[in-house]
Protein backbone atom coordinates (compact mmCIF):
# COMPACT_ATOMS: atom_id res chain seq x y z
CA UNK A 1 0.00 0.00 0.00
CA UNK A 2 1.44 3.84 -1.18
CA UNK A 3 0.15 6.84 0.40
CA UNK A 4 -2.43 8.26 -2.67
CA UNK A 5 -0.27 11.41 -1.62
CA UNK A 6 2.84 9.93 -2.90
CA UNK A 7 1.66 9.43 -6.51
CA UNK A 8 -0.15 13.40 -6.08
CA UNK A 9 3.19 14.39 -5.03
CA UNK A 10 5.55 13.00 -7.78
CA UNK A 11 2.94 14.35 -10.03
CA UNK A 12 3.23 17.68 -8.39
CA UNK A 13 7.15 17.91 -8.60
CA UNK A 14 6.57 16.46 -12.54
CA UNK A 15 4.67 19.49 -13.00
CA UNK A 16 7.01 21.93 -11.52
CA UNK A 17 10.02 20.99 -13.45
CA UNK A 18 7.79 21.19 -16.19
CA UNK A 19 6.99 25.20 -15.51
CA UNK A 20 10.17 26.24 -14.95
CA UNK A 21 11.43 24.24 -17.52
CA UNK A 22 8.86 26.23 -19.81
CA UNK A 23 10.43 29.57 -18.12
CA UNK A 24 13.66 29.15 -17.98
CA UNK A 25 14.54 27.47 -21.38
CA UNK A 26 14.90 29.69 -24.33
CA UNK A 27 15.57 26.87 -27.23
CA UNK A 28 11.97 26.32 -28.46
CA UNK A 29 12.30 22.51 -29.13
CA UNK A 30 12.98 22.50 -25.18
CA UNK A 31 10.11 24.97 -24.42
CA UNK A 32 8.16 22.33 -26.08
CA UNK A 33 9.55 19.19 -23.90
CA UNK A 34 8.83 21.15 -20.80
CA UNK A 35 5.11 21.29 -21.99
CA UNK A 36 5.06 17.13 -22.77
CA UNK A 37 6.35 16.73 -19.05
CA UNK A 38 3.73 19.07 -17.56
CA UNK A 39 1.66 16.47 -19.73
CA UNK A 40 2.78 13.41 -18.23
CA UNK A 41 2.52 14.76 -14.84
CA UNK A 42 -0.82 15.30 -15.13
CA UNK A 43 -1.38 11.82 -16.36
CA UNK A 44 0.34 9.79 -13.62
CA UNK A 45 -2.18 12.23 -11.19
CA UNK A 46 -5.26 10.65 -13.58
CA UNK A 47 -4.18 7.00 -13.12
CA UNK A 48 -3.46 7.38 -9.26
CA UNK A 49 -6.41 8.64 -8.63
CA UNK A 50 -8.19 6.37 -11.48
CA UNK A 51 -6.54 3.30 -8.57
CA UNK A 52 -7.95 5.09 -5.98
CA UNK A 53 -11.61 5.70 -6.71
CA UNK A 54 -11.85 2.68 -8.75
CA UNK A 55 -12.95 4.32 -11.74
CA UNK A 56 -11.39 2.88 -14.67
CA UNK A 57 -12.95 6.09 -16.16
CA UNK A 58 -9.78 7.89 -15.33
CA UNK A 59 -7.37 5.51 -17.61
CA UNK A 60 -9.66 7.06 -20.63
CA UNK A 61 -8.86 10.48 -20.31
CA UNK A 62 -5.06 9.71 -19.87
CA UNK A 63 -5.53 8.83 -23.97
CA UNK A 64 -7.67 11.17 -24.45
CA UNK A 65 -4.60 13.20 -22.63
CA UNK A 66 -2.02 11.53 -24.95
CA UNK A 67 -3.83 12.21 -28.09
CA UNK A 68 -3.90 15.96 -27.72
CA UNK A 69 -0.30 15.89 -26.65
CA UNK A 70 0.03 13.80 -30.10
CA UNK A 71 -1.62 16.27 -32.50
CA UNK A 72 0.00 19.42 -30.37
CA UNK A 73 3.53 17.84 -31.00
CA UNK A 74 2.60 17.44 -34.61
CA UNK A 75 1.54 21.13 -35.54
CA UNK A 76 4.22 22.50 -32.77
CA UNK A 77 7.32 21.07 -34.45
CA UNK A 78 5.35 21.99 -37.91
CA UNK A 79 5.58 25.65 -36.52
CA UNK A 80 9.19 25.22 -35.08
CA UNK A 81 9.92 24.49 -38.61
CA UNK A 82 8.39 26.98 -40.36
CA UNK A 83 9.34 29.52 -38.03
CA UNK A 84 13.63 27.72 -38.54
CA UNK A 85 12.91 28.48 -42.31
CA UNK A 86 12.32 32.06 -41.79
CA UNK A 87 14.30 33.11 -38.80
CA UNK A 88 17.07 30.20 -38.56
CA UNK A 89 17.13 30.50 -35.12
CA UNK A 90 15.93 28.32 -32.27
CA UNK A 91 16.32 30.97 -29.42
CA UNK A 92 12.77 32.68 -28.41
CA UNK A 93 14.16 35.39 -27.70
CA UNK A 94 15.34 36.17 -31.11
CA UNK A 95 11.93 35.35 -32.22
CA UNK A 96 9.89 38.56 -31.23
CA UNK A 97 6.94 38.94 -34.12
CA UNK A 98 4.30 36.90 -35.23
CA UNK A 99 4.23 37.95 -38.63
CA UNK A 100 6.54 35.07 -40.42
CA UNK B 1 8.59 -3.93 -2.03
CA UNK B 2 5.84 -1.60 -3.58
CA UNK B 3 7.14 1.15 -1.70
CA UNK B 4 10.73 0.43 -3.13
CA UNK B 5 10.03 -0.16 -6.37
CA UNK B 6 7.84 3.30 -6.64
CA UNK B 7 10.27 5.12 -5.03
CA UNK B 8 12.98 3.28 -7.68
CA UNK B 9 10.94 4.35 -10.62
CA UNK B 10 10.04 7.89 -8.94
CA UNK B 11 13.66 8.74 -8.30
CA UNK B 12 14.44 8.05 -11.77
CA UNK B 13 11.24 10.24 -13.07
CA UNK B 14 12.96 13.03 -10.77
CA UNK B 15 16.24 12.91 -11.92
CA UNK B 16 15.82 12.41 -15.67
CA UNK B 17 13.47 15.65 -15.11
CA UNK B 18 15.81 17.71 -12.86
CA UNK B 19 18.48 16.61 -15.85
CA UNK B 20 16.23 17.93 -19.14
CA UNK B 21 16.58 21.03 -16.86
CA UNK B 22 20.27 21.17 -16.10
CA UNK B 23 21.39 20.30 -20.26
CA UNK B 24 22.01 22.56 -22.64
CA UNK B 25 22.15 20.57 -25.36
CA UNK B 26 18.39 19.68 -26.96
CA UNK B 27 19.51 15.90 -27.84
CA UNK B 28 20.39 15.38 -24.59
CA UNK B 29 16.95 17.12 -22.77
CA UNK B 30 14.81 14.59 -25.70
CA UNK B 31 16.78 11.45 -24.27
CA UNK B 32 16.50 12.20 -20.49
CA UNK B 33 12.31 12.84 -21.21
CA UNK B 34 12.52 9.78 -22.79
CA UNK B 35 13.78 8.47 -19.37
CA UNK B 36 11.39 10.22 -17.35
CA UNK B 37 8.67 8.39 -19.91
CA UNK B 38 9.76 4.90 -19.73
CA UNK B 39 10.07 4.99 -15.88
CA UNK B 40 6.80 6.57 -15.63
CA UNK B 41 5.43 3.59 -17.39
CA UNK B 42 6.83 1.50 -14.81
CA UNK B 43 4.84 3.30 -12.46
CA UNK B 44 1.44 3.13 -14.09
CA UNK B 45 2.42 -0.80 -14.32
CA UNK B 46 2.82 -0.38 -10.23
CA UNK B 47 -0.69 1.18 -10.44
CA UNK B 48 -1.76 -2.04 -12.34
CA UNK B 49 -2.54 0.37 -15.71
CA UNK B 50 -1.21 -1.88 -18.21
CA UNK B 51 -2.52 -0.85 -20.83
CA UNK B 52 -1.96 2.73 -20.38
CA UNK B 53 1.66 1.67 -19.81
CA UNK B 54 2.41 -0.08 -22.90
CA UNK B 55 0.71 3.17 -24.59
CA UNK B 56 3.06 5.02 -22.54
CA UNK B 57 5.61 3.24 -24.08
CA UNK B 58 4.72 2.98 -27.64
CA UNK B 59 3.47 6.39 -28.57
CA UNK B 60 4.92 8.70 -25.86
CA UNK B 61 8.45 7.31 -25.91
CA UNK B 62 8.35 5.75 -29.02
CA UNK B 63 6.37 8.28 -31.53
CA UNK B 64 6.34 11.58 -30.19
CA UNK B 65 9.96 11.49 -29.17
CA UNK B 66 11.31 10.00 -32.18
CA UNK B 67 9.56 13.15 -33.88
CA UNK B 68 11.19 15.24 -31.31
CA UNK B 69 14.45 13.99 -31.86
CA UNK B 70 14.25 14.32 -35.82
CA UNK B 71 12.63 17.41 -35.59
CA UNK B 72 16.32 17.93 -33.32
CA UNK B 73 18.41 16.50 -36.12
CA UNK B 74 16.05 18.14 -39.00
CA UNK B 75 17.47 21.70 -38.16
CA UNK B 76 20.58 20.63 -36.32
CA UNK B 77 20.11 22.04 -33.17
CA UNK B 78 23.41 23.32 -31.39
CA UNK B 79 23.35 24.51 -27.83
CA UNK B 80 21.29 26.69 -26.28
CA UNK B 81 22.67 30.52 -26.22
CA UNK B 82 22.68 32.07 -23.09
CA UNK B 83 21.76 35.79 -23.51
CA UNK B 84 20.67 38.75 -21.07
CA UNK B 85 17.12 38.30 -21.70
CA UNK B 86 17.55 34.19 -20.23
CA UNK B 87 19.02 35.43 -16.80
CA UNK B 88 15.75 37.85 -16.79
CA UNK B 89 13.95 35.06 -17.39
CA UNK B 90 15.74 32.95 -15.01
CA UNK B 91 15.35 35.43 -11.85
CA UNK B 92 11.52 35.58 -12.52
CA UNK B 93 10.89 32.18 -13.18
CA UNK B 94 12.49 30.66 -10.59
CA UNK B 95 10.54 32.60 -7.90
CA UNK B 96 7.51 32.21 -9.77
CA UNK B 97 7.73 28.39 -9.83
CA UNK B 98 8.95 28.62 -5.95
CA UNK B 99 5.67 30.26 -5.14
CA UNK B 100 3.59 27.74 -7.32
CA UNK B 101 4.86 24.91 -6.14
CA UNK B 102 4.51 25.79 -2.41
CA UNK B 103 0.65 26.26 -3.87
CA UNK B 104 0.68 22.56 -5.03
CA UNK B 105 2.58 21.42 -2.39
CA UNK B 106 -0.44 23.25 0.29
CA UNK B 107 -2.51 21.95 -1.43
CA UNK B 108 -1.84 18.04 -2.25
CA UNK B 109 -0.92 18.22 2.17
CA UNK B 110 -4.47 20.19 2.88
CA UNK B 111 -6.60 18.25 0.53
CA UNK B 112 -5.42 14.46 -0.27
CA UNK B 113 -6.50 12.82 2.67
CA UNK B 114 -4.78 9.63 3.87
CA UNK B 115 -6.10 7.26 1.22
CA UNK B 116 -4.04 4.33 0.35
CA UNK B 117 -3.28 2.77 -3.41
CA UNK B 118 -3.08 -0.75 -3.27
CA UNK B 119 -0.95 -2.76 -5.41
CA UNK B 120 -2.48 -3.11 -9.19
CA UNK B 121 -5.27 -1.71 -7.43
CA UNK B 122 -7.30 -1.34 -10.57
CA UNK B 123 -6.41 -3.96 -13.42
CA UNK B 124 -6.55 -1.46 -16.73
CA UNK B 125 -6.69 -4.87 -18.82
CA UNK B 126 -7.66 -4.14 -22.58
CA UNK B 127 -10.96 -5.40 -22.71
CA UNK B 128 -12.55 -3.17 -19.83
CA UNK B 129 -10.57 -0.21 -21.21
CA UNK B 130 -12.18 -0.95 -24.72
CA UNK B 131 -15.74 -1.60 -22.46
CA UNK B 132 -15.54 2.00 -22.19
CA UNK B 133 -13.65 3.60 -24.54
CA UNK B 134 -15.73 2.22 -27.40
CA UNK B 135 -19.04 2.22 -25.45
CA UNK B 136 -19.81 4.96 -22.81
CA UNK B 137 -16.88 7.58 -24.57
CA UNK B 138 -17.99 6.81 -27.91
CA UNK B 139 -18.26 10.04 -29.00
CA UNK B 140 -15.51 11.67 -27.38
CA UNK B 141 -13.12 8.83 -29.77
CA UNK B 142 -14.83 10.12 -32.34
CA UNK B 143 -13.93 13.60 -32.55
CA UNK B 144 -10.50 12.63 -30.99
CA UNK B 145 -10.37 11.10 -34.83
CA UNK B 146 -11.35 14.00 -36.13
CA UNK B 147 -8.78 16.13 -34.35
CA UNK B 148 -6.07 14.09 -35.29
CA UNK B 149 -6.78 14.37 -38.84
CA UNK B 150 -6.85 18.29 -38.61
CA UNK B 151 -3.86 18.21 -36.83
CA UNK B 152 -2.22 16.19 -39.29
CA UNK B 153 -3.65 18.06 -42.30
CA UNK B 154 -1.98 21.16 -40.18
CA UNK B 155 1.06 19.91 -39.94
CA UNK B 156 1.73 19.41 -43.04
CA UNK B 157 0.20 23.05 -44.48
CA UNK B 158 2.57 24.52 -41.82
CA UNK B 159 5.75 22.56 -43.05
CA UNK B 160 5.36 22.45 -46.26
CA UNK B 161 7.50 24.83 -48.32
CA UNK B 162 5.40 28.64 -49.14
CA UNK B 163 6.25 29.49 -52.43
CA UNK B 164 6.09 33.28 -51.48
CA UNK B 165 7.61 33.33 -48.28
CA UNK B 166 10.71 30.94 -49.51
CA UNK B 167 13.91 33.27 -49.58
CA UNK B 168 16.36 33.72 -52.57
CA UNK B 169 18.46 34.41 -50.74
CA UNK B 170 18.78 31.21 -48.36
CA UNK B 171 19.30 28.97 -51.40
CA UNK B 172 21.65 30.95 -53.48
CA UNK B 173 24.84 30.10 -51.11
CA UNK B 174 24.36 26.71 -50.93
CA UNK B 175 23.99 26.99 -55.10
CA UNK B 176 27.29 28.35 -55.46
CA UNK B 177 28.87 26.57 -52.83
CA UNK B 178 28.01 22.71 -54.87
CA UNK B 179 29.14 24.92 -58.01
CA UNK B 180 32.54 25.72 -56.55
CA UNK B 181 33.01 21.97 -55.40
CA UNK B 182 32.42 20.74 -58.47
CA UNK B 183 34.63 23.30 -60.21
CA UNK B 184 37.57 22.43 -57.50
CA UNK B 185 36.29 18.68 -58.35
CA UNK B 186 37.11 19.37 -62.28
CA UNK B 187 40.54 20.94 -61.47
CA UNK B 188 41.89 18.11 -59.45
Amino acid sequence: MIPLFFYLGLSGILFVCGVLGFLIKRNIITIFMSIELMLNGVNLSFVAFAAHWHALSGQIFVFFVMVVAAAEAAVGLAIIIAVYRTRETLNVDQVNLLKL
Amino acid sequence: MHLILFLFFGGICVAGAVNLLLQRHPINSALSLVVVMASLAGEYLLLGAEFVAAIQVIVYAGAIMVLFIFTIMLLNAGEEERTGKSRVAIMLGVPGVAIASVLVAWVLLRHSGTGDVALFALPGVPHDIAQLLFHDFLLPFEITSILILIAIMGAVVLASKPESIAKPSAAEPAEQEARELVASGRER
